[in-house]
């Protein structure tokens, strides 16, 4: 027990505070936190689905829970349900193989409801594109509210596109 | 085993990896199979590709390893069927069903006839990688129900998990079946994420295909740009420049360093020490951050080409890795004593999800979770390609087959690469990082063979015609393992499944293609 609290004093806090007024990130979560208070009550619900991506995505979604962007910290959290959810991420071109099951996790989201399309596949398909095994875009099967570019998008990415699912408003 | 120890004509092919090409008949290919398992030797996979405007017909292919190499076999599959190998290689069961699923290729005497790639995004009489079925069209999905194999008895019952899992995973189903807390039996289903990757290599050119190669299973990026570039180089018969072939070492070194930081953090969190999770997915964090500022990319997606690599390393970036494995190496020193040291840590680990050597022998595990189960497999250490040749790289291993005989093989194996990107960082040479590959014959064939950090990627290129692909089958080492994760799961409760899950943390994509 000894060792593990001399590793966190030694670790310090990673969570990312920076001291400037114009530094992005502080902005962006700061921002982010008002935007959850004032709308969802100080909590925000996701639940993820990967609908056919090559774990790329994946990664970068783990990464958001790590002490540098503690999503947790800002009341983000991650659910098991779509019928405790608020925002649905989806990664990857939608396989044809995981359409119903895409179609149906949204069905089982209550409203009012949001969905974050995530990575180049989830915003237009990207390298894999449209074909016998794959659909596409993730708009081509359930609406889309944010979609947010990159292979995969940064964490820093992934938060602004959060954020700006929760700025279009359609929760209120 | 020798390879004058065969019977048949092998000829080996140009490029890094050591391997050796034949075309053989129906008999030859069963005894070839046949005399590699009885000498300890292993199938790496198995696939087929339509020649038939070669004509050839369809043929079937298989890849073995033995202590020289690799041994390409390749037969024509007459009247559509070939002699299955699945009684002398289990593992090659799954690889035929899924052979007959995109190619309508099918073995004799099958001991699993259900589909397994297939689910109902094509007819049954239809077979994508044929060369007259268009990729772009569409077809009404055909849903079909998928016999699960069910146990019967007093107090049983099935535990249906996914397609959509209950955390940030890959889709699969899991079909468990239990009395009270206890598994007696896990099937699996993949294939969920069938995106048509093959199909797709079909209409890109050589250059264009790295890209896809390295979107293949996003973990292993590197491991596969890796190997579609050694395929590519073998094809065109060209070595890169030296320094080019030491940086994709480091490459590969780093990528194994990040996943496996990240394991030993969520193998931590799933045996209930969040503080793990904490710690390690900062230190993967910092490599992230590393890799961005140094090569462009997180992940280092793109960062291997054929002919080369796409960005050198200066002097003060060299400097940077060399700072940053010296603080990973003390801060993973301390952190692997808090672990050896955590009593319920331990309590969670050891004695879960084991899979005998005897096991493991029998049904072809490989790579990490084969080495933590006395399969002592290891490319880099076995076949060295440049720069291995000069590293003398130390395998790692482990006879218990836990979970915590996983865990100490990623802590071995972190070890042994942050050594690796020492050396490398001081040995490498100069030069240039990239030579524009030749146009590649037609009809030309070649292979990558690289250790990922997960086991071994196998990338089997055919060429057509104006540089183009004609078959590209990338193999990923979870063809291998996802069966043994069933036989793990046995007589384990289902709550210490997540655990086990992780402690081999396979890939669907890389899997189901």
């Amino acid at each position: 027990m000894y060792k593990i609290i001399r590793q966190i004093i030694q670790s310090g806090i990673k969570t990312e505070t920076p001291p400037g007024v114009d530094d992005a990130l502080r902005c962006t979560a700061q921002r982010l936190q008002d935007e959850i208070l004032k709308r969802l009550g100080g909590a925000l619900a996701i639940r993820h689905v990967d609908a056919g991506s090559c774990n790329g995505c994946e990664l970068e979604i783990l990464a958001l829970s790590n002490p540098y962007y503690n999503l947790e910290g800002l009341g983000i959290h991650f659910v098991a349900s779509p019928r405790h959810a608020d925002m649905l991420l989806v990664t990857g071109p939608v396989s044809r193989h995981m359409e119903t099951a895409l179609q149906r996790t949204y069905d089982a989201m209550p409203e009012p409801k949001l969905v974050v399309a995530i990575g180049d596949c989830g915003c237009t398909g990207g390298i894999f594109g449209e074909s016998y095994a794959s659909c596409g875009r993730v708009s081509n099967v359930i609406p889309v509210d944010v979609a947010v570019p990159g292979c995969p998008p940064t964490p820093f990415a992934l938060m602004q596109g959060i954020l700006t699912g929760i700025g279009a408003g359609q929760v209120v | 085993m020798r390879i004058e120890d065969f019977d048949i004509a092998l000829s080996p092919l140009p490029g890094a990896a050591p391997v050796w090409h034949a075309d053989v008949d129906a008999a030859e290919w069963r005894q070839v199979c046949q005399q590699v398992y009885d000498k300890g030797g292993r199938l790496v996979a198995l696939w087929g590709s339509d020649r038939r405007e070669l004509t050839r017909g369809f043929v079937v292919h298989a890849t073995l390893v033995i202590r020289f190499g690799l041994v390409w076999l390749t037969l024509s599959a007459e009247h559509e069927a070939y002699p299955g190998i699945d009684d002398i290689f289990p593992v090659a069961s799954r690889m035929q069903r899924a052979l007959g699923d995109l190619l309508g290729i099918y073995p004799h005497h099958p001991q699993d006839a259900r589909p397994w790639l297939r689910h109902d995004a094509w007819p049954a009489d239809h077979y994508p990688l044929r060369k007259d079925f268009d990729g772009s069209v569409v077809h009404p999905a055909a849903v079909q129900d998928y016999p699960f194999v069910t146990v019967e008895g007093d107090g049983v019952h099935e535990i249906a998990v996914g397609p959509v899992h209950a955390g940030t995973i890959e889709p699969s189903h899991f079909r468990f079946s239990v009395i009270g807390e206890k598994i007696l039996r896990l099937e699996q289903r993949l294939g969920y994420t069938h995106k048509g990757v093959e199909k797709l290599f079909e209409t890109m050119t050589l250059e264009k295909g790295a890209q896809l190669a390295g979107r293949i299973s996003g973990d292993s990026t590197v491991a596969y740009a890796w190997a579609y570039a050694m395929a590519a180089e073998s094809a065109v018969g060209m070595t890169p420049p030296g320094r080019a072939l030491w940086l994709r070492a480091l490459l590969l070194e780093r990528e194994r360093l990040a996943n496996h930081l990240g394991d030993l953090g969520a193998l931590g969190n799933d045996a209930g020490l969040a503080f793990g999770l904490a710690q390690f997915s900062c230190l993967k964090e910092d490599l992230l951050r590393t890799n961005a500022a140094l090569f462009g990319h997180r992940y280092l997606m793109d960062s291997i080409v054929p002919g080369g690599v796409a960005k050198d390393l200066d002097e003060t970036g060299a400097a940077r890795l060399m700072a940053e494995l010296d603080a990973l190496d003390q801060t993973v020193t301390r952190l692997r004593n808090i672990y050896d040291d955590h009593a319920g840590l331990q309590d969670r680990f050891i004695g879960a999800g084991r899979v005998a050597p005897e096991l493991a022998v029998r049904l072809g595990l490989c790579g990490l979770a084969g080495r933590a189960s006395a399969q002592a497999w290891d490319l880099r250490a076995q076949f060295p390609v440049v720069p291995y040749d000069a590293l003398d790289v130390r395998m790692a291993t482990h006879r218990n087959g836990d979970v915590a005989a996983r865990v100490t093989v990623r802590f071995d194996e972190v070890d042994e690469a942050i050594r690796l990107c020492r050396l490398i960082l001081k040995e490498m040479p100069g030069g240039a990082i990239f030579t524009t590959l030749p146009k590649a014959p037609d009809n030309a064939i070649g292979v990558g063979w690289v250790e990922g950090w997960r086991g071994e990627v196998l990338v089997a290129l055919e060429t057509g015609t104006d540089n183009r692909i004609r078959r590209l089958h990338p193999h990923d080492p979870s063809w291998q393992n996802w069966p043994l994760l069933e036989h793990a799961a046995l007589g384990n409760i289902v709550p210490d499944f997540p655990l086990i899950n992780k402690s081999f943390n396979l890939s669907y994509s890389g899997h189901d293609l």
